[in-house]
């Protein structure tokens, strides 16, 4: 192998590129990222950056010399557009074509919007550095905030606005934040301490449009008729794989790439990170993780993969592990959150906000989560079994 | 082989002690990285190094 391409310069793209230097691969290296800074990291984009407690600059991934280290030709600000998996070429917005004869998809994914109001200034998402920068020169300003959606972005926003001192509303559709992610009854703990922060829950609640004034956002319309004013709405309603530049390639599309147990898409083809949709090995289910160390673990085997060539390529089966800050509390889960799962306390109180909680499904131990109890929680990992399929 | 690590980086993702329950230790509250072995024997360092990569903060530098 001569000439492995990267598209997607990010966590999985990056730790794909580690992952083949350090496997021996003295090839060519390309990779390809539509934004303009070196790779960044995510996660503190909700918590630390947008609180102003982390500058920017810190959220960088590598630093210049160990980029250069890896040896590669790093295409920044540059978008790719097109692939021909036959041809075996990836094609740049700017007319540019890449040979390869490895590729490593890795675009991530992109916030998914509302279908109105998207004109209105004052209206964000946040996936980018640049958008956590935008955001946050608003929130400066002092604005009544409503954040639309409750999932882990939008608890998250919620938390760090309103421990900024600012009027927050927090709407979602579910019957309690994270319900569809940490089942109703964590969910319910999770509402208690937004609202013992000072946050206005509104769940169970849609939002059916977004009211200007002046070109700008003035208010937030609910399917009960209730309006809430509002001068920043950000809008955490989930993301979309962006496989956008993969629509004509001919490769296998679904909620993602469609890898096989391996990462592998077509032949000499990979994918890792948010963007990869493979089969789960212990479950037999079709997966997509969104979470940081599963775009770290899945470019590590996707990288490997590559390289050993397809007979002495392994399946990729993780325990996903996933994290939030919220306020002072650390929320971290192994394994599966199933919503339907009994909950048993195993460790600590929950009402003390200090906590070990199994999640029981099928008869097994599917997944664990520790409230400010990281420690402890870890002791937990082993029990883990993955759930059976339905 | 010398391990250094960042505790201002650090998130607590435990994945480091997952990789190397020798080297690596957690505070329970916050789950900051604890360094057990600050120059961790050679036969580790195969472990040392996937703990690094595994890092999802990159808050463990390995310096041989
Ligand atoms: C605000 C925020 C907070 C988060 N907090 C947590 C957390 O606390 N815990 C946790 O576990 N996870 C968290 N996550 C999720 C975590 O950040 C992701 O799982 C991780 O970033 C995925 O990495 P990736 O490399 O697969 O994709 P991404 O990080 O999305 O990177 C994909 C890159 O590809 C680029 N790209 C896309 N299309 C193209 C194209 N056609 N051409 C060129 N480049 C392209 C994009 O610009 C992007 O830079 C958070 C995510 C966000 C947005
Ligand atoms: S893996 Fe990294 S972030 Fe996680 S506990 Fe260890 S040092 Fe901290």
């Amino acid at each position: 192998m001569d000439h492995i391409v990267l598209v997607g310069a990010s966590a999985a793209g990056l730790t794909a590129a580690d992952a083949l230097r350090l496997e021996g691969f003295t090839g060519t290296l390309t990779m390809v990222g539509e934004e303009l800074c070196p790779p960044y990291d995510r996660p503190p984009l909700s918590k630390h950056v947008l609180a102003g407690t982390l500058e920017p600059h810190k959220t960088t991934l590598r630093q210049d010399a160990d980029l250069q280290r890896l040896r590669m030709d790093l295409k920044l600000g540059r978008r790719a557009t097109h692939l021909d998996p036959a041809a075996r070429t990836v094609t740049l917005a700017d007319g540019d074509r890449l040979d390869f004869d490895g590729l490593i998809i890795a675009t991530g994914l992109r916030p998914r919007r509302l279908p109105f109001g998207r004109d209105l200034a004052g209206v964000h998402v946040l996936r980018t550095l640049d958008e956590a920068l935008t955001l946050r020169a608003q929130l400066l300003a002092g604005p009544r905030v409503v954040v639309i959606g409750a999932g882990f972005l939008g608890t998250e926003i919620a938390a760090t606005t309103r421990s900024l001192g600012l009027d927050v509303t927090l709407v979602g559709i579910e019957p309690t934040p994270l319900a569809g992610q940490l089942g109703t009854q964590v969910g319910g703990l999770v509402a208690d301490m937004h609202q013992e922060n000072g946050v206005r829950l509104c769940m169970g609640r849609s939002v059916t449009d977004l009211l200007g004034a002046g070109g700008r956002v003035s208010a937030v319309v609910l399917d009960d008729d209730t309006l809430l004013p509002a001068d920043v709405v950000v809008v955490a309603i989930g993301s979309v794989p962006a496989v956008d530049w993969l629509a004509d390639s001919g490769l296998p599309l679904g909620d993602g790439v469609l890898c096989d147990s391996t990462c592998q898409v077509a032949p000499g083809i990979y994918a890792a990170g948010d963007v990869a949709n493979w089969p789960h090995p212990l479950t037999g289910e079709r997966t997509r993780l969104e979470q940081r160390t599963n775009a770290t673990q899945q470019a590590l085997t996707a990288a490997r993969n590559l390289l050993a060539g397809p007979g002495g390529a392994k399946p990729y089966a993780p325990i996903p592990f996933g994290w939030t800050d919220q306020y002072d509390a650390k929320i971290q889960f192994h394994g599966w959150c199933p919503a339907d799962a009994r909950i048993e306390y195993v460790d600590g109180d929950p009402q003390a906000r200090k906590f070990v909680a199994l999640y029981h499904a099928g008869g097994r131990v599917v997944g664990a989560l520790g409230w400010n109890s990281a420690r402890t929680l870890r002791a937990y990992h082993g029990r883990l079994a993955a759930p059976i399929a339905a | 082989m010398k391990v250094i690590i960042d505790e201002n980086k650090c998130v607590g993702a435990g994945q480091c002690v997952l990789a190397a329950a020798d080297v690596f230790d957690q505070r329970d509250e916050d789950g900051i990285v604890v360094l057990l072995n600050p120059l961790p024997p050679d036969d580790l360092g195969a472990q040392v190094e996937d703990a690094a990569l595994r890092c999802p903060a990159l808050a463990i530098e390995v310096v041989k």
